[in-house]
């Protein structure tokens, strides 16, 4: 493991024991090592024993604020839907994050998923998180059957020898171009802040702006043909939690359900959309796409509209409201027509 | 029986094949190194033939024999139509299809769902129509656990013919009647009048998982305390049950585009909640752990009381593709231990 | 299974009546003829088993058989408006085509195990479907069975189904009636309660008895207590299953019990077969 992620495994563990210990919080929601090379498993630990299993490395891709507002609930005493709330303080649940995480938990707080009195949040700075895929990519396929990671490079090993991978080359398309890699919001912090700042963070954005009409629909239709429809990108989404998604209503039946093209769109451009404003770019979806799917982009190209269109970025600030839950006269208006400025309506 | 065939010989029939048939086979992809089932278009790399590509194909065979979607019927909701609203069987001409250089886990999930599909017409008329050409693993993954399972890398289950790796040289195997009829049809080397092979009569031996997990209690099973702890980190995605060979869940939907409808089914899951949410919003696996429960029992229980064996292959798709790496090895560990 | 080439094709049927059964119009028979002469002739079912009634364009549900074997040349269905594909039905007219799958399910053991019994039909709500084809098809064979009880419930006068019916059931001393409202009133006569509490209290002993007990849940968990209270064995229990169903034919997987299909080894199973099985239903 690497010194820096070695280390803070081991503070990890101790700050989870400690806090277990001392009954400040009923669970700590983290990471166990994975049965694979390269893989990592979300965990909640619920004693100081249970902490000893806690690790941090590379390979922590899922978004931990997925896990949290059904966390919490779990811990409440059992009610039925018509009793009251319960009152009093309930238990807390520790939980690590990251920039992009602590981020979704701010927008967790703001859309009322979360209680933060509830939290202890111990902020990590990302160094970015290794794409597997990218691994599999560069080694043409082969197995790997161990992983080693230092600072800034990993050594893997397989039936075919040994292979040694520069770390920031395999590191996640959305870690690569993170803005924010330092937590927002956190009780305490277990590492020096990051300084480092993709300085194009829109460019693969760009690269399909650039395109023209056509072969934009071209790159769409091709990104997502091997789509499975399985919804891991959805599940694994902090910011998808409506009890019925459109996908699954049937009452109307919005969109098939079958592998056909312009459902499989539907599902994915919608979903994007719902993401519109909310989205920290995690990259949570991408690195659970069994295909391979590069299904961040669009959520990509709608954080960067709405930084564009409201200087926005979401879940930077608990107190300032996400973009599309607020109105300002100074909101752009797509729907004014230029030359005769009636509001609305094209002459 | 099997022939000895050459390099050229092989070549030479599988080209000819891909001339006649929808040939579909493994194939590496050069830039993300994952390997998929591909149509051959063309001629093949001799390569492509010769040397299959070891891993396991991200996914399964078994969308050959259930199609994603399938349409089961066709109908006219026009007034005017006599027979408006009528449903009908959708009479598409099915073609041979070959799978070429399948492995034997997937050969075999076909065989294991066989079993629930015996008296289905779609699937049967699709098992009709495919020849599956096997090869033998030559290089397990570490997620592969087919031997755990009952099958094994170099089993021939599943498979009509088998191309065969000798001393000195290829072999080509005969399976079933279906490959004999098919290699009758379209001959390779000296293949006419080869029969199959006879088969080991009264089933096989079922694996002991199988004969383990049928003994034991099912309710002790279904209770049993690890379930919450497996279910924790799941997020109920499809990306197991749609990976793997051996779930053959279904759903039957209408869709109708002006006055034609077609009623279709395809791939579900019981990871989603709506898998069983009733009419009324009553939802018997409402909750995440009764879901992911659902699946390993069904597998490993409910399947093997039923038919015998587990109804799992071990390809390790699951394993691999996991998002959040649940490992179905740990589960079968654990419900062996109940 | 039901004998055709391809069990995933509905027979087309055309509606040849709709019935309101109750005061808030959420519950409709309707009546069904088949189209194909043949195949009308031949259709013979058991009481308790179910259809895949198909609007074609929305799809299909599983509903109960509300009619007897023993009604010849037609099929009814009660049909609670509660989905999608229910919804739309109840928005078709007399004379519309529609398609029917079945019979599917096991059903009531009519002609085994209940031959020479004393049956006790409790029903709830409008769980009553296939216990009124049942009922029907007892009387039909009058001299193959002992006394028959019913004891049904409904949460109003107005929400009981075949109301002509059970007056003519009870009116002509072939089965003795205990039909019962949760509250009073006005105009109701007959028992105040819920069917549990009736059961306690009218149950017949169990000797050489069946029960089949059919109603939403919250009705059979304390109906079972009741029915245990009085003497009754989990095997002389007869219950009919619910659950979200596809395929109808055991393989889609949507229904399972654990190892069960609800769809093809179900609906109806003994108690103590349910008691054996996880609570997924």
């Amino acid at each position: 493991m690497t010194v820096k992620h070695a280390e803070l495994t081991q503070e990890i563990q101790r700050q989870a024991k400690e806090l277990l210990a001392s009954g400040e919080v009923a669970a700590f929601l983290g990471f166990s090592a994975g049965s694979l090379p390269m893989t990592t498993r979300p965990f909640v630990a619920r004693t100081p024993q249970e902490a000893e299993r806690l690790v941090w490395n590379s390979f922590c891709t899922v978004n931990l604020a997925n896990y949290l507002p059904a966390l919490l609930k779990s811990l409440e005493p059992p009610r039925s839907p018509k009793d009251p709330p319960p009152t009093g303080p309930l238990p807390k649940v520790g939980v690590l994050a990251t920039g992009c995480w602590s981020r979704n938990i701010v927008v967790q707080i703001q859309e009322n998923q979360v209680d933060r009195s509830r939290l202890v949040i111990l902020g990590v700075p990302s160094r970015g998180m290794v794409d597997r895929k990218k691994v599999l990519a560069a080694l043409q396929g082969k197995e790997v059957l161990e992983a080693q990671e230092d600072d800034h490079s990993l050594r893997l090993k397989g039936k075919w020898g040994e292979t040694e991978l520069s770390r920031w080359a395999v590191v996640r398309d959305n870690c690569q171009s993170c803005r924010h890699p330092n937590p927002v919001l956190f009780d305490r912090l277990l590492d020096a802040a990051s300084e480092r700042q993709a300085q194009a963070p829109f460019s693969q954005i760009e690269a399909i702006e650039a395109m023209s009409s056509d072969e934009r629909w071209q790159w769409f239709q091709q990104a997502f043909a091997s789509c499975i429809r399985c919804y891991a990108c959805r599940n694994a989404c902090p910011l998808c939690y409506c009890s019925t998604c459109f996908v699954d209503d049937n009452r109307p039946q919005w969109v098939g359900k079958a592998l056909n093209a312009p459902d499989v769109l539907t599902f994915h451009i919608l979903r994007a959309f719902h993401c519109a404003g909310r989205c920290t770019d995690c990259g949570a979806c991408e690195s659970v796409c069994p295909m391979g799917i590069k299904v961040r982009l669009l959520t990509q190209k709608l954080s960067k509209d709405i930084l564009t269109l409201f200087g926005a970025e979401a879940g930077m600030d608990v107190s300032v409201p996400p973009p599309f839950t607020t109105y300002a006269p100074s909101d752009q208006n797509p729907f004014e027509c230029d030359t005769c400025s009636s509001k609305g309506k094209k002459e | 029986m099997k022939i000895r065939i050459n390099d050229h010989q092989l070549i030479q029939w599988i080209q000819g094949l891909i001339t006649k048939f929808q040939v579909f086979y493994p194939l590496q992809d050069a830039n993300s190194g994952v390997v998929h089932i591909q149509k051959a278009t063309g001629s093949l790399n001799s390569d492509a033939i010769l040397k299959p590509v070891s891993g396991v194909p991200k996914t399964s065979i078994k969308t050959f024999f259930m199609p994603q979607p399938e349409v089961i019927a066709r109908f006219s909701i026009a007034a005017q139509d006599a027979e408006a609203f009528v449903l009908k069987e959708p009479g598409t001409a099915l073609q041979t299809q070959v799978l070429l250089n399948i492995r034997p886990c997937d050969a075999r999930s076909v065989a294991l769902n066989s079993m629930p599909y015996a008296e289905d017409p779609y699937f049967q008329k699709m098992l009709k129509r495919t020849v599956i050409i096997g090869r033998p693993c030559d290089e397990t993954c570490s997620t592969c656990f087919c031997e755990l399972v009952g099958g094994s890398p170099h089993g021939t289950e599943g498979m009509d013919l088998v191309i065969l790796k000798t001393e000195d040289g290829l072999a080509l195997e005969v399976l079933t009647q279906k490959g004999a009829d098919f290699l009758k049809q379209n001959p390779c080397a000296e293949s006419a009048g080869l029969q199959p092979t006879p088969q080991q009569q009264g089933g096989q031996e079922l694996p002991i998982v199988a004969r383990e997990m049928q003994k034991k209690d099912l309710l002790a099973l279904y209770n049993a305390s690890f379930w919450p702890q497996i279910a924790e980190a799941c997020i109920n995605c499809g990306a197991c049950t749609f990976l793997c060979p051996t779930c053959y869940c279904f759903d039957i939907q209408d869709e109708v585009a002006g006055t034609k409808g077609v009623r279709l089914r395809y791939w579900d899951s019981c990871m989603f909640p709506l898998f069983t949410l009733h009419a009324s919003g009553h939802n018997p696996r409402g909750q995440k752990v009764q879901r992911v429960r659902n699946r390993f029992m069904h597998k490993f229980k409910y399947f093997p009381d039923r038919f015998g064996p587990v109804s799992c292959v071990g390809c390790g798709r699951c394993v691999k593709d996991c998002p959040v790496n649940i490992d179905i090895r740990e589960v079968i560990s654990l419900m062996q231990a109940v | 299974m039901f004998d055709q080439k391809n069990p995933y094709l509905p027979y087309s049927v055309i509606i040849d009546d709709i019935v309101v059964e109750t005061e808030d119009k959420s519950l409709k028979t309707f009546k069904l003829v088949i189209e194909d002469e043949g195949i009308r002739q031949n259709w013979n079912h058991t009481p308790g088993q179910f259809a895949m009634l198909s609007v074609p364009g929305k799809g299909e549900a599983a509903i109960g058989i509300a009619s007897s074997p023993t009604e010849k040349g037609y099929l009814l269905f009660t049909v609670s408006r509660i989905g999608s594909l229910t919804t739309a039905l109840h928005q078709l007219p007399k004379g519309a085509r529609i398609g029917v799958r079945g019979p599917l399910g096991n059903g009531f053991p009519v002609n085994s195990e209940f031959k020479g019994k004393n049956i006790v039909v409790i029903a709830g709500g409008y769980a009553f479907t296939t216990l009124r084809a049942t009922i029907v098809y007892l009387l039909a064979h009058r001299q193959d069975y002992g006394k028959i009880t019913l004891i049904y419930g409904a949460r109003t006068p107005g929400m009981l189904l075949y109301r002509n019916e059970l007056k003519d059931w009870e009116q002509s001393g072939l089965v003795e009636c205990h039909i019962t409202v949760d509250r009073e009133a006005p105009g109701w006569n007959g028992i105040v309660g819920f069917v549990p509490a009736v059961t306690e209290r009218v149950a017949p002993a169990p000797e050489n008895s069946v029960a089949v007990v059919c109603g939403p849940p919250i009705m059979i968990k304390f109906t079972m207590p009741a029915l245990e209270k009085t003497g009754w064995k989990d095997e002389q229990i007869y219950l009919s299953l619910e659950n979200r169903m596809k395929c109808g034919l055991g393989v889609c997987g949507h229904c399972n019990v654990g190892p069960v299909y609800v769809c093809k080894d179900g609906p109806v199973f003994t108690r103590a077969r349910v008691k054996g099985l996880p609570v997924e239903f």
